[in-house]
Order: C-alpha cells, then sequence, then structure tokens
C-alpha cells in the first residue's frame, strides 16, 4: 500500500528512535534490571558457608520463605516468624494506605479548591518534604518521639509523666512515620484528579438537592477514583518495600520485609532466603502495578465506548 | 437584615483545619531539626543558646568531609549521565508518531520506579559482589553506575513533560522555513526543552544526593556517603552534630527544589 | 504555450496506516493552481484539505502520485527544500524568539546576510503593520497580531506558494472579517500564488479567485464562486454551500416532474442534455423561489411556520406531497410578513433559478 518513500521515512524514524533510546536502555540493563534477573537465579541456590551461595540447584529457599522444619523431631511447619514479618509488613502498608488517603484527600481538595495562583505554591509545600531526604524526615520523627525526644522531654518538664513514655520501637510510630514520609505520594495524584474536576457538576449535584458528603460520595468519589487508585498504589508499594522507617523507627524487633530481606545478606547470610524473599515482594508490587493498569484501563476503555 | 452566609460549591467543613494541621505535622520535624541543629547544649531537651558549633564539629570531622565530597561527587556524575541519555531516549520516544517498541521503552525506562528499592539493591550487591571478587576493583565506579541508573526516570520524566506540552508544528514551522533537522533541533527544539533538562538534571541531582538503601548495599568498605554516614550514626547515639549535617543537606535540597520549580514554571 | 502552474497535484494519493486499519486521507487528486491565483479548498473537517495542503508543504509524502512546483517535480524534497511558506492554523510562532526573530527565521535558514535580513524583517513588519512590536515575543501579543506576524513570517522569503491552513479560524467574528481584507491586500500587493484552506465557506466565496469544494478526499468542484454557487455539479457541493432546497422527480419531455405531480419548467442549460424518463433531483436557492398568494399559477403550498432572521424572515412551506421547500424573503420594514402557519400560498420557480441533479 505505501509508497516505497513512505516506508522509507517510516523505518528511518523507528531506527532513529531506538537509537537514540539505547544508552539509557543500556544504563538500565546493567544497573537495574539486569541484575534482578540474577536474583532470580540465587533463589534457587545453596547459601554459601560465609556469605553468598554455592552453585547447587535447590528450591529449599522458596520453600523455606514459608516453611521450616523442627530442628529436633524434623517436622515441618508454617514458618511463623517470617509469617508474622509478612502479616506486619502488610497490615503496615494496608494502614498507612488508609491514613495517607484520610489525611491526603482533604488536603488535596483544599488545595485544588484555592485559586489558581496560589495553588503552585501549596503544590510546592507539599512537594519539599517529598523530595527531601528520607532518612532525615524519618530521623525527623525520630527527634521527636524517642524517650529523650521533644514530646516526652516537654511532658516530663510541665510535670504530666514522670517516666518517658515508650513511642519508639512500636508499630504505631513506624505507621506514623511511614504516613509522615508518603502522604505527598497521595496527595500530589489526588490533586492531579480533583483539579479536572469539573465544579459544575458538583452545582449539579446540589442543584439536584444532594447535601455536601453525598455529592463527595456520589459525584466526586467515583469520578476521581483513579487518582485514589494511582495514590494508593503510590503509598502501598513503597510502604510495602520500606527499609529505611521501619529499621529507624521500628528497631530490631518491628522488622518488616526489607528488613528482612537485609537480614539474610547481613548478619543472616543466607543469600537464596534474601533472593527468595526479594522476588516475592517484587511479584506481590507488580501484581499491585498491574491490577492499577488494568483499573485505569478499564476507565479509558469507559471513556472511549 | 442578616446577610445571607455566602454559598460555596467547593468548601468542605473541616478540610481547612484537616489540611493546616497536616502541613504542621509534615513542617513540624523538619523545623524541630533545624532549630536543634543550633542548640548549644547536647541534649534535644535543653535549650543551650544559639551556636554554630556543631557545623563546626561536623566541618572537622574527616569521615563528614569525606562522605561530602563523595556525595556530591557522585550525585554530580550521575546527574550528568542519567540527563544525557534521558535526553537522548526523550527525543526518540516524546517526539512524533507513535513507533514500533515504544510502549516498551517507556516501560524500561521508568522500571527503576516499579521495583522496591530493598530490591534493586539486593539485586545489584549480588552481581557486584561477583564482579568485585573478580575484577579486583572496588572504586566508585559501581555507585556511580547503580545511581545513574535509578536516576534515568527522574531526569527523563521532566524532560518528556516538556517535549509533551511542546508544540510540534513549531518543528513543522521550522522546516517550512528552510531549515534543516540539525539547525532546527538546535534553534528551536532544544532552547525551548531546555528547562526540562536542567530540571530533569536537578531531580537527578537530588535523587542521587538522598539515596539511602542502594548505596548502603552497593558500596565498597569506606565509601560512604553522607546518607550511609547518617544511618551508620543512627545505629549508635544521635548527636546533634547529625541535625547540622541533615539541615546543610535539607538547605541543598530546598534550593535545588526552587531551582527546579521556578524552571519548570517557566512558560516560554 | 500554455501558462506553467504554480503548483499542480497529479493524481495525488494519501493513506494512512496499513492493512485493513488503512484509512485513504486523499483520493487520487488531480489539480493545478495558477501563478497568482487565490486559490481555496473548501470542505468539511476530514475532506482531506488540509492533507492535500501538506503533501504540497511537503510535510507528508504522498502514497502515489506526484506534487509539482513551477513545473519541478518536488514529490520527494523535504519541506525546507521547497519554495514554499505555510501559515500555521496554531500560527506555530516561536515563543523563544522576539517578533522580529521569528518574521527572519526563514531568511536565517536561508543563510541570507544580516543586513539583507533585517531590511526584509522591516519590510515585512511594515507590511502587516506591526513595526512597534518587532522586539516582543510572541505570547505578549494579541490573536490578530500573532497572526499577522505568521504572516510575515510566511511571506518574508518571498514564496512562490503561501499556504495558509485555516488561518482566520482562531479569531472572533470581527478581526476576521479585517483579516479577510488584510489578506487580499497582501495578495494583491505581492503577487504571491495563495492556496487557502477553509471549511466556512462564506470566507471562500468572498476571498478567492477559485474554489475547489472537497469531500471524502476527493474534489468535487473547481470553479470560480459564482459559478459554484450557481452550478453546483452535486447535492454535496449544492448543500454545502448555502442552502438548497432539493425536490425529487423525474424528467419529462416538457421539463421536471415532481413527486407531487406539477411540473416545473427547465432551462437547457439546467437540463443539460438529460433524457426524458430518469430519476433526479430539482435544486432551488430559497431566495429564488417566488411566493405568491393562493389560487394564483404555480405550486399550491400550506405555510408551516414562519422564521424571523433579521434582514430575511424565512417562510417553510409545505407542497401537496409533503415535501417542504425554504422560501427567504426580505423582511418588510414592520417585521411583519402577514403570513401565519395554515395559509395557503403559490411557489413559482423560475426555469433560470433551477438546478438538476443526477441521483
Amino acid at each position: 500500500m505505501a509508497s516505497a518513500a513512505e516506508r522509507l521515512a517510516v523505518s528511518d524514524q523507528t531506527r532513529r528512535n531506538w537509537l537514540l533510546a539505547a544508552p539509557a536502555l543500556i544504563l538500565l540493563l546493567l544497573g537495574a534490571a539486569g541484575p534482578l534477573l540474577v536474583v532470580v537465579a540465587y533463589s534457587f541456590l545453596k547459601p554459601g558457608e560465609f556469605s553468598g551461595v554455592t552453585w547447587e540447584f535447590t528450591f529449599d529457599a522458596w520453600i523455606g520463605v514459608f516453611l521450616q522444619q523442627d530442628i529436633f523431631d524434623e517436622t515441618w511447619g508454617l514458618a511463623d516468624a517470617h509469617l508474622a514479618i509478612f502479616w506486619r509488613s502488610a497490615k503496615l502498608s494496608v494502614l498507612t494506605t488508609v491514613m495517607t488517603f484520610v489525611i491526603g484527600f482533604p488536603m488535596a481538595w483544599f488545595i485544588a479548591t484555592r485559586p489558581a495562583n496560589k495553588r503552585a505554591i501549596w503544590l510546592f509545600l507539599v512537594t519539599i518534604p517529598f523530595w527531601t531526604n528520607l532518612l532525615i524526615r524519618t530521623f525527623a520523627i525520630l527527634e521527636v518521639i524517642r524517650n529523650q525526644g521533644v514530646i516526652n522531654s516537654a511532658l516530663i518538664g510541665l510535670g504530666l509523666i514522670d517516666e518517658p513514655i515508650q513511642m519508639l520501637y512500636t508499630d504505631a510510630a513506624v505507621l506514623f512515620g511511614m504516613t509522615y514520609v508518603y502522604l505527598p505520594l497521595m496527595v500530589l495524584p489526588l490533586y492531579a484528579a480533583i483539579d479536572r474536576f469539573d465544579f459544575r457538576l458538583a452545582e449539579a449535584a446540589f442543584d439536584l438537592y444532594a447535601s455536601r458528603w453525598k455529592m463527595m460520595r456520589r459525584v466526586v468519589l467515583p469520578i476521581v477514583r483513579p487518582g485514589i487508585v494511582a495514590g494508593s498504589i503510590l503509598v502501598f508499594v513503597p510502604s510495602l518495600g520500606a527499609y529505611v522507617t521501619p529499621r529507624v523507627l521500628g528497631g530490631g524487633k518491628n522488622m518488616m520485609i526489607g528488613n528482612f530481606i537485609e537480614l539474610q545478606f547481613g548478619q543472616g547470610r543466607n543469600w537464596p532466603l534474601g533472593a527468595a524473599l526479594s522476588m516475592l515482594l517484587l511479584i506481590v508490587v507488580l501484581g499491585a502495578l498491574l491490577l492499577y493498569v488494568r483499573v485505569s484501563s478499564d476507565r479509558a476503555g469507559e471513556r472511549h465506548g | 437584615m442578616a446577610e445571607a452566609r455566602r454559598f460555596s460549591v467547593s468548601a468542605m467543613p473541616g478540610f481547612r483545619a484537616i489540611t493546616l494541621a497536616a502541613f504542621a505535622m509534615l513542617y513540624a520535624p523538619i523545623v524541630i531539626i533545624v532549630v536543634y541543629s543550633f542548640n548549644a547544649a547536647e541534649s534535644i531537651s535543653v535549650w543551650g543558646g544559639l551556636s554554630l558549633e556543631w557545623y563546626g564539629r561536623a566541618w572537622e570531622n574527616e569521615q563528614v568531609q569525606e562522605a561530602t565530597v563523595r556525595s556530591l561527587l557522585v550525585a554530580s556524575l550521575a546527574a550528568a549521565i542519567s540527563t544525557v541519555v534521558a535526553t537522548a531516549a526523550a527525543l526518540g520516544t516524546t517526539h512524533g508518531a507513535p513507533f514500533p517498541g515504544r510502549t516498551f521503552i517507556y516501560a524500561a525506562i521508568n522500571q527503576p520506579l516499579m521495583a522496591p528499592e530493598i530490591v534493586t539493591a539486593v539485586a545489584l550487591l549480588i552481581v557486584f559482589a561477583s564482579v568485585k571478587v573478580a575484577t579486583g576493583y572496588t572504586g566508585l565506579g559501581y555507585l556511580i553506575l547503580a545511581h545513574s541508573a535509578f536516576c534515568v526516570p527522574f531526569a527523563y520524566l521532566p524532560i518528556r513533560a516538556r517535549l509533551e506540552g511542546m508544540d510540534l508544528s513549531l518543528e513543522t514551522a521550522a522546516a517550512d522555513l528552510y531549515a534543516t533537522r540539525w539547525r532546527t533541533f538546535r534553534r528551536v527544539t532544544l532552547p525551548l526543552m531546555a528547562p526540562g533538562v536542567a530540571a530533569g538534571a536537578m531531580l537527578a541531582f537530588v535523587v542521587s544526593l538522598d539515596d539511602v538503601i542502594i548505596t548502603e548495599f552497593v558500596k565498597s568498605a569506606g565509601q560512604d556517603t553522607l546518607p550511609t554516614y547518617m544511618l551508620g550514626q543512627l545505629r549508635r547515639a544521635v548527636t546533634p552534630e547529625v541535625n547540622a549535617i541533615s539541615t546543610a543537606l535539607l538547605g541543598l535540597t530546598v534550593i535545588l527544589l526552587t531551582a527546579f520549580f521556578l524552571l519548570s514554571r517557566k512558560r516560554d | 504555450m500554455q501558462r506553467q502552474a504554480a503548483v499542480e497535484a497529479r493524481g495525488a494519493r494519501k493513506v494512512y496506516g496499513s492493512g485493513p486499519a488503512a484509512v485513504a486521507a486523499l483520493e487520487r487528486v488531480s489539480l493545478e493552481i495558477a501563478e497568482g491565483e487565490f486559490f481555496t479548498l473548501l470542505g468539511p473537517s476530514g475532506c482531506g484539505k488540509t492533507t492535500l495542503l501538506r503533501l504540497i508543504a511537503g510535510f507528508e509524502t504522498p502514497t502515489e502520485g506526484q506534487i509539482l512546483i513551477g513545473g519541478a517535480d518536488v514529490t520527494a524534497d523535504p519541506p525546507n527544500r521547497r519554495p514554499v511558506n505555510t501559515v500555521f492554523q496554531s500560527y506555530a510562532l516561536f515563543p523563544h524568539l522576539t517578533v522580529a526573530e521569528n518574521v527572519g527565521f526563514g531568511l536565517d535558514m536561508l543563510d541570507k546576510p544580516k543586513a539583507e535580513v533585517r531590511a526584509t524583517v522591516a519590510e515585512m513588519l511594515a507590511l502587516v503593520k506591526l513595526e512597534a512590536m518587532a522586539s516582543r515575543r510572541p505570547t505578549q501579543l494579541s490573536g490578530g497580531q500573532q497572526q499577522r506576524v505568521a504572516l510575515a513570517r510566511a511571506l518574508a522569503p518571498r514564496p512562490k506558494l503561501l499556504l495558509l491552513d485555516e488561518p482566520l479560524s482562531a479569531l472572533d467574528l470581527k478581526l476576521r472579517k479585517e483579516m479577510q481584507s488584510e489578506l487580499k491586500r497582501l495578495q494583491r500587493e505581492t503577487g504571491i500564488t495563495f492556496v487557502f484552506v477553509t471549511h466556512d465557506q462564506e470566507e471562500a466565496l468572498t476571498m478567492s479567485d477559485r474554489v475547489a469544494v472537497m469531500s471524502g478526499g476527493s474534489i468535487q468542484q473547481v470553479g470560480a464562486p459564482r459559478e459554484i454557487y450557481n452550478r453546483p455539479v452535486n447535492r454535496f457541493v449544492a448543500d454545502f454551500i448555502g442552502e438548497t432546497n432539493f425536490l425529487q422527480g423525474a424528467l419529462e419531455e416538457g421539463g421536471f416532474r415532481l413527486a407531487s405531480g406539477a411540473l416545473v419548467t427547465l432551462s437547457d442549460d439546467a437540463r443539460g442534455g438529460r433524457p426524458s424518463g430518469a430519476a433526479a433531483t430539482l435544486a432551488i436557492r430559497p431566495e429564488q423561489v417566488r411566493l405568491g398568494a393562493g389560487g394564483e399559477a404555480g405550486l399550491p403550498a400550506t405555510v408551516s411556520e414562519t422564521v424571523y432572521f433579521g434582514t430575511d424572515t424565512h417562510v417553510h412551506a409545505r407542497l401537496a406531497d409533503g415535501a417542504e421547500v425554504v422560501v427567504r424573503l426580505q423582511s418588510p420594514p414592520s417585521g411583519e410578513i402577514g403570513l401565519s402557519p395554515g395559509a395557503a400560498v403559490t411557489l413559482r420557480l423560475p426555469a433560470e433559478a433551477v438546478q438538476v441533479l443526477d441521483d
């Protein structure tokens, strides 16, 4: 169908585009995506004596993720310690997502309803903490809640308590820290969705006798749903893989899966188990992302249909 | 007669209060760190007067000096490398008609954003450990490679956004006015995308400067950057010296972000 | 000796996509535009007029056929090697350059000496009356001023051919009228061939030397504005340009037999040698229909509605077979034409105003 000149122009264009993208792709293959494939291989090997692996194929690491063998009677049972860590990771990640939504939605709404020239400033105020070192922000929370920290010092100084309240190294501390750290990730996509919301629809809802909350629930929330899903994924995924926040605020006992993985490469000296755990985490995260893609493309389909 | 209360479509009861409280919560801990970095007393519970002592101590600390130089070196190189490759990739992927494989390239470039950082860190540890043994090279190259890679999507996104917002008919117009492909790029495309490139470079720099997890796993012995040095310090006791370092790093980030903000708002 | 055409399309065809998803935007169009002409491509969106313009400019390569400019085949030339400039619908002014730099861009790319560029820019800015704006940025100008810069920029290299892609569509009505006469003036003063794309029939009729009406990727009719309006070759052209009444029927020895049974006399020109017995459509403009009182000689009809338009009043009248005919009358000073729905009237269709269109 196409003339020779046309075909030449198209294939020329495609080759040029791929050449332009090639350096980025090679860099990513070497420094990010490629090594992930090696992790898959490692999860099927035996641990080395001190660290690393010995090159012997086995499913031990994957079995060890969920099951453990009793040292005395050699029976297999569920690896309770592992499951407790998975459960804590899942629970804290879901709670973090809920908390950031409860706080983030009013923020996003408030910002989106400011005059156009003020919105950029408010957004900038949300963005600064987002790009500020995660370690510094977690460290700031540590300074506030530790036993010699701001809150306890103030309460003791005021004579309200004699002994510091133990806030650090609890699940609540980790939850608070993660909510604090990931809040901007919820606010930004919610804002983007609410900003596109046509407020004449709200007027129409009020005109048809909706109360404020009914208008919110029946009109706004369904329309901004893609923003809610995007924000939830953006918070849930890094929460699940969190490492710094649970390490600093949760301490050694309140580990999440990220810290548990690190442990296998440090004191645990079980690289294959660490590799298998990493893959498990990656699979769950990619599953969540696929779900997101499906939800958002469903929406796109509805619009075209 | 009482004036009727003005009706606002968008006002929701309580939203303002929640927002202001949330902003207070976001900024209070950061403010506390900044304030206490100037505290003369060692304990956070006592205010010992204004002092730059902790900045002085951090400044004289050889480990801090080395970590600072290393952080800036790695971040500069990673930002430069990732911005160059991301600019080329953005030109290839966002300019003009869709082509076979474009979706794949998008996905590949954004891949570092999709994998949890701890997983990437573990993967790099595994691979680089073998490479270190095989080659005997333990220099900064590993850190620079890893940082350059995960900075690519951060550099790419603002450049792509800039190019997507760009009116393609401008290039058509240049071609219509007798500009060759190269002159069109130099005289029209490049000046118009420059703010996006600068913004991408800055984001990449900030992201590299702030990285903890990947650096912690990839670095060889004695290759602490500022964040990993601080993480190591936290394991022991919290000293106001860390407050001072945090404040300095915070200042640098805010300056770069403000520049980013102004650049991305630049219209023409 | 035949005069050289400024631009010529020979069987130019453009297909987008391939396989079953292929869409033909342009179907083997052949067209010649004479030197110095103000030529308009007119049609609804998606008719192929912009595609044809882009083929001439060189932004697209034809799937088949050739494009010739000044007799030379330029089909394979990129846009920067064609002596053609375009005024874009969005203007496409470079936001990072000043007005003067925008206007001088083309000459700069042709590596003209600086002094020449400066002189031509000044001349062009004077031509579009924007001397005072030379050092402004395009974003600081109004829509009408941006339009003038776009014109000056495209005229500055003295192209053989100026292409204008719906350049007035972004302007409000008053400004549009102003720019229409401005464009005519510029074309007269520069003598450059203009190829103008629009979907606005009034714009096409008032400005052009010749018009090509396009639909579905092909040219339906080419001709002077009067010819297009008064002698449309098919139903599409008659319907797209102005308003037209269509009446079904068949040709007979003495004229055109309507479905209602009445016979309409035809001129030889309108009949065009068509044989008797052929089914056809009769077309007549609303302002050409004569309206008489009920009972007079002509087609008996009943008023169903009158619509007041200010200068005109439209009378919708229904014939015996239910077909509706619109009659346009000049509104009387009182504004009342004194016809209410249900009134009996007579319609006369003058032979010289009637057209026959093949079905």
